[in-house]
């Protein structure tokens, strides 16, 4: 490996500085779409819906609800970004550059997934200053913070893959985000939370990922959440390393990509 | 002189059911410029886009510069570059970007990239265009970009599939002198193409590729010595009625002032010519109907048919 070490680490960030480039140089679709639909959130659900909303978890409804709309932005972003980018390279076959080289599955895929986490986090950092116009915030626990914002980008960047490997339309890569990803972000408690919820459905709830996510970041800084943080953080831990070998099988098999 | 490409008994089955490749065995040596030929869906590509690792053998083995397939993937792919028939770089990336981005995947650190990244665009006249969106470019400079980047990382093996499709005749002549300096170079090249009299220019040795099997594999000195006709066009001065009566020619009018005449390699010409004053009959030029080796291609793929059909 330390033969190769170098060569994959000038790969790996080759591949990074591109996937970078890519969503900078696309800001009008990437960075600015998401800082206006929050702004929005902000006033709408924040200001006008907020203020007749009063307290929750002790907080005003705008500071309970901005986590989990930073977390809804990483979540959709950092998907949207590996299963775009990669889909469009398998499309115009440049997916190929990668494949007739000598670089490792698992720096092709650690490269796209730090593509995606980047742009969550740039997008989170975006929707966090604008939300500072609108509330103040203050950090509960950086770790945790920290910790799951990039768990949370990292999974929902390894999804983006799997379901661009399967794509085989633009179609298909649109399909996941519309029914599954938007229906558990909203159901996910980013502006409710679950206790307000009939016993039955507080249950049904759990069984969905984003609720952790979010209110794992939510206890991050607010220090207020729905689920236990520990339960939340291994949940993310395991849901990390199993997609990590569900894309190496896809990368290493070659489907979609190789006959 | 050392092996460049071997491969023994590689086979190829789509999973639909189609065997692209039976069982085919070839060589090239080290330094050579050898010629890939074969019908449309002979298996050409299916050869080309497992040695890329793009398609996935079903059986066989391949050895590129000693280094397996299935041994030392990573070692092998550093010795190849390939240069695609279609044009698969992303529409959008600037030209420089998307030859240093190659090189880094080949673990080329960004300073030798951008160096590396000059000299061949430069080369292939591309430098001028580096900061052009790659889908503004024509399509010959589109073939060229896919060169440069082939060759980035400084292959000793590159392979081109089709190059020079659809590239206008002065063009193609400058690829072709360009390929034939990295040739002198040292860098060996496998070459398919259509354009037989660009195999016949280009490439000392050849292989013709027929339903998945290697029907012929031997130099181009060699497969031409089995040609023993050639059928010459005549351009004549005077027009003509009716064939002239040439002793050992068999000939015939293709109009007024164009005679076809075929011409065995054992009488040869000079007899021909002979004939023809002693008819008063002057002629202004002589062409070969086809390229000498598109003769001999028809007929080996034609023999391979019938053999197949049985």
């Amino acid at each position: 490996m330390s033969g190769e070490l170098r060569p994959n680490l000038v790969a790996l960030q080759t591949i990074v500085y591109r996937e970078v480039r890519r969503f900078l140089r696309i800001w009008p679709q990437t960075l600015l779409p998401p800082a206006i639909t929050m702004v929005l959130y902000f006033v709408i659900f924040g200001r006008l819906i907020g203020a007749r909303i009063g307290e929750m978890g002790g907080f005003s409804y705008m500071e309970y609800i901005v986590p989990g709309l930073i977390m809804m932005s990483v979540i959709t972003n950092a998907y949207g970004n590996v299963v775009s980018s990669f889909f469009g390279a398998k499309f115009q076959r440049s997916v190929e550059e990668l494949l007739v080289s000598p670089v490792s599955p698992h720096i092709i895929l650690i490269g796209y997934v730090i593509g995606g986490v980047l742009r969550g986090l740039a997008v989170a950092a975006i929707v966090t200053m604008l939300s500072l116009f609108f509330t103040h915030l203050t950090l509960h626990h950086l770790g945790i913070t920290v910790l799951v914002i990039f768990l949370a980008a990292t999974i929902f960047s390894l999804c983006g893959f799997v379901n661009a490997v399967y794509a085989r339309n633009f179609d298909d890569i649109s399909i996941i985000p519309t029914f599954v990803l938007t229906p558990l972000t909203y159901l996910g408690g980013v502006f409710y939370s679950i206790h307000l919820l009939p016993p039955f459905w507080q249950v049904v709830s759990l069984a969905n990922p984003i609720l952790h996510m979010v209110n794992a970041f939510r206890y991050g800084i607010l220090g207020v959440s729905d689920i236990h943080i520990g339960t939340a953080v291994v949940f993310m831990l395991g849901a990390t390393a199993v997609l990590y070998l569900v894309c190496i099988r896809l990368l290493v098999s070659g489907r979609g990509m190789r006959q | 002189m050392s092996s460049a490409l071997s491969i023994r008994q590689l086979t190829k089955t789509y999973g639909n059911g189609f065997q692209a490749l039976k069982g085919i065995d070839l060589e090239v040596a080290e330094g050579d410029f050898f010629a890939l030929l074969g019908p449309n869906g002979a298996g050409k590509s299916t050869t080309i886009g497992i040695l890329s690792t793009l398609v996935n053998k079903s059986g066989g083995t391949v050895n590129v510069f000693g280094h397996d397939l299935d041994a030392q993937p990573s070692a092998l792919k550093r010795c190849i570059g390939v240069v695609p028939q279609e044009f698969n770089f992303n529409q959008f990336e600037k030209v420089f970007d998307i030859v240093t981005t190659q090189a880094g995947y080949y673990g080329i650190p960004l300073r030798q990239a951008r160096e590396r990244a000059e000299e061949y665009l430069t080369q292939l006249g591309l430098w001028d265009k580096r900061n052009a969106a790659s889908r503004e470019l024509s399509g010959g400079m589109k073939r060229r970009l896919m060169i440069a980047r082939a060759l980035v990382h400084q292959p000793r093996l590159l392979i081109l599939d089709e190059p020079t499709a659809g590239v206008d005749i002065e063009l193609r002549r400058s690829m072709w002198s360009f390929l034939t300096e990295l040739n002198k170079k040292g860098i060996t090249i496998i070459l398919t193409t259509h354009y037989l009299e660009e195999a016949e220019q280009l490439c000392r040795n050849i292989g013709i590729i027929d339903h998945g099997q290697i029907v012929e594999n031997t130099s181009m000195r060699a497969l031409l010595a089995k040609l023993h006709a050639e059928t010459f066009l005549l351009d004549l001065k005077e027009s003509l009625l009716i064939e002239p009566q040439l002793e050992g020619y068999p000939a015939r009018l293709i109009d007024s002032h164009t005679l076809e005449v075929q011409v065995e390699k054992s009488l040869g010409i000079t007899d021909l010519f002979a004939q023809l004053a002693a008819q008063n009959i002057e002629v202004l030029s002589l062409r070969n109907k086809t390229n000498r080796l598109e003769e001999l291609f028809v007929s080996l793929v034609e023999q391979n048919l019938a053999k197949v059909a049985k």
